[in-house]
């Protein structure tokens, strides 16, 4: 049996709203289908199952918000004999174990919520959580009797029907969860916050050192102005799809940037890139294009073309929100000079593009003017060091001076 | 195609890009993209739906031709009514 939990989308997703499940008990499972729609700050997003299976029984149910990591669904492997359940069932038909303290103080450090203060370091499950907050309980003074001392939907049931409240309370059998109002497109501020506190545990986490490296990209705009002339205008590619090919390849030779850092560093075996996207309302999303260095230039464009509308659409799939290996920021024209990213936990680097301008540019001693752009590296100091880091912006140089074996 | 009709396609396709924005409050010779504040890759939107919806091509060149509104609508005029 696989338990199936609520993904996290980014280090900046600390819960989320099943809004609606798109398998039902007993339907069958191929790897990559989307099994349920769920509602973050980052929009209404499609949850996709890896792996094969049939659909046992959903844990949470429409319109319940549960924290990342809860388990929402058990999921029965074809293979597998009846008898060898590997996961346990919560007693509570939709009760999801209890998270870890250390999870636990994270979701808590939101925005102040009555029982803020007071929750942290108590063990709760998510659903009694979720309890305490709508009807306002300081958790503080209840003596869990679940697991290990936690407190349980039934502990916060029992305080509720003890309390002395004249005015009226939800009935404690049946526990009423405010409905959303499911908007699909989130406010600005939501993403601004959201992102925020990615950057936030960044700064707070991580000992970021910078580097930065100048590019003639003479070469490479040449080299794009002749491959579009040969392509119908839906097919023309823009710089980044170079950048974000070359980024994909210098990884490729300096693996330890395309990593996680989670109890050490872990080398991640696909190229991954997240490509921050700004959106029109303000705010940020880095949806991944998958698998870049396998991709040609075209393909990557082609995957741009999709990705990008689909972002300012909020209309993405839980694999492009969660599956960043490294990330790229481009100002693109317009922009500034130099971009210095901040590294998104738990990746271990990001790289910046800058405007490409003209500039004079020395030469073998002599002046000339070359378009150039200014690519900044932020990396995780506990990860790599800046002769790691000079590597890689060096790999990176060199394949934007041959783009043609791009 | 008069250049009246232009000028509402170009603005059509405008909204549809920049849906919170008024493409009429902006000034002729004003760079199309910085008023409406249109990324890299929303103005390649912008000259496929325009090279879609009139039947024309736009080579990569001639992008520079279609900064702002003046520019862009002498263009089409002259590739669509020649």
């Amino acid at each position: 049996m696989i338990s199936f939990k609520m993904p996290s989308l980014g280090a900046d997703m600390e819960d989320g709203t099943l809004a609606e499940w798109r398998k039902q008990p007993g339907d069958k499972l191929t790897r990559g289908e989307i099994i349920a729609d769920v509602e973050t700050q980052k929009g209404l997003i499609e949850i996709e199952f890896f792996g094969e299976g049939i659909l046992e029984k959903h844990l949470v149910s429409e319109g319940q918000k549960v924290p990342v990591g809860t388990v929402i669904a058990l999921i029965n492997q074809e293979d597998e004999s009846e008898e060898s359940p590997v996961v346990e069932i919560p007693p509570s038909s939709w009760e999801a174990p209890i998270p870890s303290s250390e999870k636990l103080s994270v979701s808590e450090s939101k925005v102040s919520t009555p029982v803020r203060a007071s929750v942290e370091r108590i063990k709760i499950s998510p659903l009694a959580k979720k309890m305490a907050e709508v009807n306002q309980v300081d958790v503080s003074v209840i003596q869990g009797t679940g697991p290990e001392g936690a407190i349980v939907k039934e502990d916060i049931e029992r305080f509720l029907s003890s309390r002395e409240k004249p005015e009226v309370t939800p009935p404690s059998s049946k526990i009423e969860i405010p409905e959303q109002s499911r908007p699909s497109v989130p406010h600005h501020e939501s993403i601004r916050m959201a992102v925020a506190a990615a950057m936030s545990r960044s700064h707070r986490e991580i000992p970021q050192y910078y580097l930065e490296k100048r590019v003639d990209m003479s070469k490479a705009l040449d080299w794009l102005k002749e491959a579009n002339k040969e392509r119908p205008i839906q097919k023309r590619l823009l710089p980044v799809a170079l950048l974000i090919k070359a980024v994909a390849k210098a990884l490729d030779e300096v693996p330890d940037l395309n990593a996680v850092w989670e109890n050490g560093l872990q080398r991640m075996n696909e190229i991954h890139i997240g490509f921050v996207v700004s959106l029109r309302s303000g705010g940020i999303m880095v949806p991944a294009i998958l698998n870049a260095d396998v991709k040609t230039v075209d393909e990557i464009m082609e995957t741009l073309n999709d990705l990008i509308p689909r972002t300012r659409a909020f209309k993405l799939r839980s694999s492009e929100l969660s599956q960043s290996t490294f990330t790229i920021t481009n100002m693109g024209d317009g922009g500034a000079d130099k971009v210095f990213g901040i590294v998104y936990p738990p990746q271990v680097g990001i790289v910046g593009f800058g405007e490409i301008r003209e500039e004079a540019v020395v030469e073998q001693g002599m002046i000339g003017i070359r378009p150039v752009m200014d690519v900044t590296l932020a990396a995780d100091h506990r990860a790599t060091d800046g002769l790691i880091g000079g590597k890689f912006l060096a790999a990176l140089n060199k394949h934007l001076q041959n783009p043609e074996s791009l | 195609m008069t250049e009246e009709e232009l000028v509402g396609v170009v603005f059509e396709l405008l909204r549809r890009i920049a849906p919170e924005t008024d493409p009429r409050a902006l000034h002729p010779e004003e760079n199309i993209r910085q008023a409406l504040n249109i990324d890299s890759f929303d103005a390649l939107q912008f000259i496929v739906a325009i090279s879609e919806k009139l039947q024309v091509d736009i080579p990569e060149e001639d992008y520079g031709k279609t900064a702002n509104l003046k520019s862009l609508i002498a263009y089409l005029n002259q590739r669509i009514n020649k």
